[in-house]
């Protein structure tokens, strides 16, 4: 019954797995592609890991390592996507035609900008 | 032509998976006496396919940021992979492969984010 479970567990990952990849294949933008991987391919691999815990029957070393794995991963995989994505906008790449809003650099326009060819006026809602 | 594209896309990418959980499993390249052994190669199967889907974005992605962040995906996915390898086996020690493998993939990560933040890429 608990390896049953554990395989509906890698199972769901795998599922996630494979439509983080496939958001990253084909959606048209940086922060598009980060949005749909980042959190699906995390919450799958963390799937994974908690079916590796309960098909290794419970705490035995490898099952404490998964959940040791699933804190680690929960804990870093947000924030190496938040500074992938703030780096990339403060370093000038270009959100898509299509985006309607784009807080940012709302936010970045009363401060004065170190970088000039920052860009600011891209994308925000038209009066 | 837009739907059409669609459609050989999810048929390809349907198919491929479909044949994966299909065909019967030859594990070559694996131990005899695994756990779970069908299973466990046809997972093994499913991740190599997000690898590659990955790889692609890696090879040609019009930024340097859609490269970072496909080599971030692909550091979790390699973690997904050793603790199947780990079930698979019964050694514990794939694991630890998969979490050194995060670790340094998080701190590569904020290493190059940083790096982005100096420069132009909009040309």
């Amino acid at each position: 019954m608990t390896d049953t479970i554990g395989m509906v567990l890698i199972g769901i990952g795998l599922a996630f797995d494979v439509l983080g990849s496939l958001g990253l294949v084909r959606l048209p933008d940086v922060y598009n592609r980060l949005q749909a991987s980042t959190k699906c391919v995390t919450l799958g691999t963390c799937s994974i890991l908690f079916g590796t815990f309960l098909l290794s029957g419970g705490f035995t070393p490898m099952g404490f390592k998964a959940l040791l794995a699933i804190v680690f991963l929960i804990l870093t995989s947000p924030v190496a996507a938040h500074a992938v994505s703030r780096g990339a906008h403060r370093g000038g790449v270009k959100l898509w035609e299509g985006s309607v809003v784009d807080r940012y650099a709302e936010d970045r326009e009363g401060e004065e900008s170190s970088n000039p060819m920052n860009t600011a006026s891209h994308g925000r809602i038209k009066p | 032509m837009r739907t059409l594209r669609w459609l050989i896309g999810a048929t390809v990418l349907l198919g491929l998976i479909a044949l994966i959980i299909v065909l019967p499993v030859r594990s070559a390249f694996l131990p005899e006496n695994l756990n779970h052994s069908g299973f466990v190669v046809r997972s093994l199967y499913i991740l190599v396919l997000a690898s590659l889907m990955v790889v692609y974005r890696v090879l040609m992605g019009p930024t340097a940021a859609d490269r970072i962040v496909a080599i971030d995906i692909f550091g979790i996915l390699i973690v997904g992979l050793c603790a199947i390898l780990g079930v698979a086996t019964g050694t514990s020690w794939y694991i630890d492969i998969g979490i050194a493998w995060a670790l340094q993939s998080f701190i590569g990560s904020l290493a190059l984010a940083k790096f982005l933040e100096g420069r132009s890429f909009n040309d």
